[in-house]
C-alpha cells in the first residue's frame, strides 16, 4: 500500500470515469432505443429475420441481454488489467 | 432456545406436508423442500454461533467470495415473480414478457459500472454508511432508513401474498399456513443466522433455480433440435394470437409509460437496499466488481431461460386439456405455466422438484429483504439517530435481531390482510421509491461535489413522497383498488416523473443551501471511492 501521487490519482479517476460512463451510456442507449421503438414504431419489430421465425423484436431483446453480459465482462477486463494497475 | 424453536418448527412443517396430499409430486416436493430447510437451518445454527459481532451479522464478516456473492445476488434478485410471473407473461402474450426481463436485467451493468465498487470502498454494512460519509449522520440516516423500509415493506407484502397463493396451489397448504411457514422460517434465518445464513440460503436457492430452469429449457429445446426459430414457429401456430406473439403487443401502449417503466426498473434495481447490502459481504472492491459481473451473467442467462420456458409452455400447454379449466384458462392462473410445463415434460418427480425450488426461491428473497429492513432499524435508526452512536456492539446486534423478528411479524400480518388483493402495484412502488430516493442520494453522494445534507434530506423525501403519491393517484390504485372512474395521474409507473422530481429537488435545495457544502470532504471521498483508502 504505497501512497499514490496526485497525478496518478487524477489519471486513475479520469480513466475510471471514462470507462464507467462510456459503458453506461452504451447500455442506456441500447435499452432506451429499444423502449422508444416499442413506444413509437413497434412495426419495426414485426418483420422476420430471413428464413427464420425470429422477429427483429425478439432478436433485439435477446441481443440486449447478451450484450449487457458482454459489456460487464469488458468492464471487468479493463478494470482488472488496466485500472487496478494504476492503484499501486 | 434454538432447540425449542427447531422442535416447534419441525412439528409445524412435517405433519402439514404429510397431510397436504398423497400425490407423488407433492410428496417429492415435500422431501426436496424438507432437505433444503434442514440444510439451511443447519447453516443457520452454525452461523448463529458466529453472530457475536456486527461484521458477521450484517456482512458475513466480508468473507464471501466474488463468485459466491454473484450467486447470492442472483438468488436475492430472481424472485418467484420473475420465474413464474415472467414465464407466465410470455405464455400469455409472448414477446411482451421479454420487455420485463430486459428491464430487470439492464439495471445490472449500470450497478457494476457506477456503484458496486464504490459502495464497497466507502461503506461497511448498509448503503446509509456511504451517504453519511460526507453528510450529517443523523439526518441522512433517517432518510436512508425511510427509503429502505418503504422499499422493503412493499416488496415484502408483494412477496408474501404471492407466496401464500403459490404455496396453496403447489403444496395444497392453506394460505395462512403458507404465510406462517414463510414468515417463521425467514425470522429464524435472519435473526439467528444474520447475513451468513441469508447468503447461503440465497446461494443454494440460486443454484437450484438455475439448475431447474436449465433442465426445463433444455427439455423444451430438445423437442425442436435446439432451434429457437422452430420453437417460435410452433408456438405461433398454436397460440390464439398466432404470430402476433412474436412482436410487441398490448403491454406498451404509449411511449411515456414505456420510458417510465424502463427508468423505474433500471434505477430502481440500483437502489434496492437488500441488493446494495450484498456488496458489503465481499473482502474488497475487486470482489465486489466480480460479484456484479457474475450476478449479471446468471440473471441474464436466467431471463433467457424464462423466455424459452414461456414459449415452451405455449406449445405444450395451449391445447393440453389436462392443464386447462372449463373456460380454457390455465389451471391456477398463467403464473403456473412453468409449473405445468415441468409436469408435462418431466413428470411428477420434476414437478415436485420445481415446486420445491419455487418455495425455496420465496424464502431466499424475503430473507434478504428482512435483513435489509432490520439493519435499517437496528443500525441506521437505533444506533445513529436514537442513541447517537453511544451504544455497544452487542446491543446493536440485539436490536437488529429484534427488528428482524418485528419485520417478520409485520410481513405475516400484512400478508394475511392483503390476501386475495391485487398487489402487483406494490412491486412497482418499491422500484419507484428505490429509483426516486435511494438511488439519487447514493449516486449524488459519490459523484456530485455540491450536494448538501439538506439537499439530500428534503430532496430525497420529496422523491419518496412523489413516488408514493403518484402511484396512489395512478390507474393501479386510484382506479383498480379505490374504484374511482378515472386516474388523476395517467401513468401506471411513475418512475420517470418521481425520479426527475427527486433529482431536481436535491440539486436545487443543495444549490440554495450552499453554506453547508464540504468540498474537501468530497475530494477525500472520491479518492477513497477509487482506492479503498485515503
Amino acid at each position: 500500500m504505497t501512497k499514490v501521487s496526485e497525478k496518478k490519482l487524477n489519471k486513475l479517476i479520469f480513466f475510471s470515469n471514462l470507462i464507467s460512463y462510456t459503458l453506461t451510456l452504451i447500455v442506456l442507449f441500447l435499452y432506451f432505443s429499444f423502449i422508444l421503438v416499442l413506444g413509437f414504431k413497434p412495426n419495426y419489430f414485426h418483420s422476420f429475420i430471413e428464413n427464420t421465425y425470429i422477429t427483429y423484436g425478439i432478436f433485439s431483446g435477446l441481443f440486449i441481454i447478451i450484450i449487457s453480459i458482454f459489456l460487464t465482462l469488458i468492464y471487468v477486463i479493463l478494470s482488472n488489467f488496466f485500472l487496478d494497475k494504476l492503484k499501486d | 432456545m434454538i432447540k425449542i424453536l427447531y422442535f416447534f418448527f419441525f412439528s409445524l412443517i412435517f405433519p402439514s406436508l404429510a397431510l397436504a396430499t398423497e400425490s407423488d409430486s407433492r410428496n417429492f416436493a415435500g422431501i426436496i423442500f424438507g432437505i433444503f430447510v434442514l440444510v439451511t437451518l443447519l447453516i443457520t445454527y452454525f452461523a448463529s454461533k458466529k453472530n457475536i459481532n456486527k461484521s458477521n451479522y450484517y456482512a458475513a464478516g466480508g468473507k464471501i467470495s466474488g463468485f459466491q456473492n454473484g450467486l447470492a445476488i442472483a438468488g436475492d434478485y430472481m424472485s418467484a415473480a420473475s420465474f413464474l410471473g415472467i414465464s407466465g407473461l410470455v405464455f400469455f402474450s409472448g414477446f411482451d414478457g421479454l420487455i420485463y426481463s430486459i428491464g430487470f436485467l439492464v439495471g445490472w451493468p449500470i450497478i457494476l459500472f457506477l456503484i458496486a465498487e464504490k459502495l464497497k470502498n466507502l461503506g461497511k454494512y448498509t448503503f446509509a454508511d456511504v451517504t453519511s460519509t460526507r453528510l450529517t449522520q443523523s439526518k441522512i440516516r433517517i432518510l436512508s432508513a425511510s427509503g429502505t423500509l418503504v422499499t422493503v415493506i412493499f416488496y415484502l407484502i408483494a412477496q408474501m401474498v404471492g407466496a401464500g397463493s403459490l404455496i396453496q396451489i403447489l403444496f395444497g397448504l392453506p394460505y395462512y399456513y403458507a404465510i406462517w411457514i414463510v414468515g417463521f422460517l425467514m425470522i429464524i434465518y435472519v435473526s439467528f443466522g444474520g447475513m451468513i445464513a441469508t447468503t447461503w440460503v440465497q446461494i443454494i436457492k440460486a443454484i437450484l433455480l438455475i439448475f431447474g430452469a436449465t433442465i426445463l429449457a433444455i427439455m423444451v429445446l430438445n423437442e425442436y433440435s435446439f432451434s429457437i426459430s422452430e420453437l417460435l414457429r410452433n408456438a405461433s401456430l398454436v397460440h390464439p394470437d398466432k404470430s402476433a406473439i412474436l412482436y410487441p403487443g398490448k403491454l406498451i401502449t404509449d411511449p411515456i409509460s414505456a420510458l417510465s417503466l424502463g427508468v423505474a426498473l433500471i434505477f430502481g434495481t440500483a437502489g434496492l437496499p437488500h441488493i446494495l447490502m450484498r456488496f458489503f459481504t465481499v473482502p474488497d472492491a475487486k470482489s465486489s466488481r466480480i460479484s456484479a459481473f457474475y450476478a449479471t451473467t446468471f440473471i441474464g442467462y436466467f431471463y433467457i431461460l424464462t423466455f424459452i420456458i414461456g414459449f415452451g409452455a405455449i406449445v405444450f400447454l395451449t391445447n393440453n386439456s389436462s392443464y386447462l379449466d372449463e373456460s380454457n384458462n390455465l389451471i391456477g392462473s398463467n403464473n403456473m405455466a412453468a409449473i405445468h410445463l415441468a409436469h408435462t415434460l418431466g413428470g411428477d418427480i420434476f414437478l415436485g422438484f420445481i415446486s420445491a425450488v419455487a418455495f425455496a426461491t420465496i424464502l431466499a428473497v424475503v430473507s434478504g429483504l428482512t435483513l435489509a429492513g432490520a439493519s435499517a432499524i437496528g443500525r441506521d435508526l437505533y444506533v445513529y439517530v436514537l442513541k447517537k452512536e453511544k451504544i455497544n456492539e452487542k446491543k446493536e446486534i440485539l436490536v437488529s435481531k429484534i427488528s428482524s423478528v418485528l419485520i417478520g411479524i409485520i410481513a405475516i400480518i400484512l400478508g394475511i390482510i392483503f390476501k386475495g388483493q391485487n398487489v402487483a402495484f406494490m412491486v412497482g412502488l418499491a422500484f419507484a421509491v428505490a429509483a426516486s430516493t435511494n438511488f439519487p442520494i447514493l449516486y449524488l453522494t459519490i459523484s456530485w461535489k455540491k450536494l448538501t445534507t439538506n439537499g439530500a434530506l428534503y430532496g430525497g423525501f420529496i422523491g419518496l413522497f412523489s413516488a408514493i403519491i403518484l402511484v396512489i393517484l395512478g390507474p393501479m390504485v386510484w382506479v383498480e383498488t379505490l374504484g374511482f372512474e378515472k386516474p388523476i395521474f395517467p401513468y401506471k409507473y411513475p418512475g420517470l416523473f418521481s425520479m426527475v422530481i427527486s433529482f431536481i429537488s436535491i440539486i436545487t435545495i443543495s444549490l440554495i443551501d450552499k453554506k453547508n457544502k464540504n468540498e474537501e470532504m468530497f475530494h477525500k471521498l472520491v479518492k477513497k471511492s477509487h482506492l479503498g483508502r485515503t
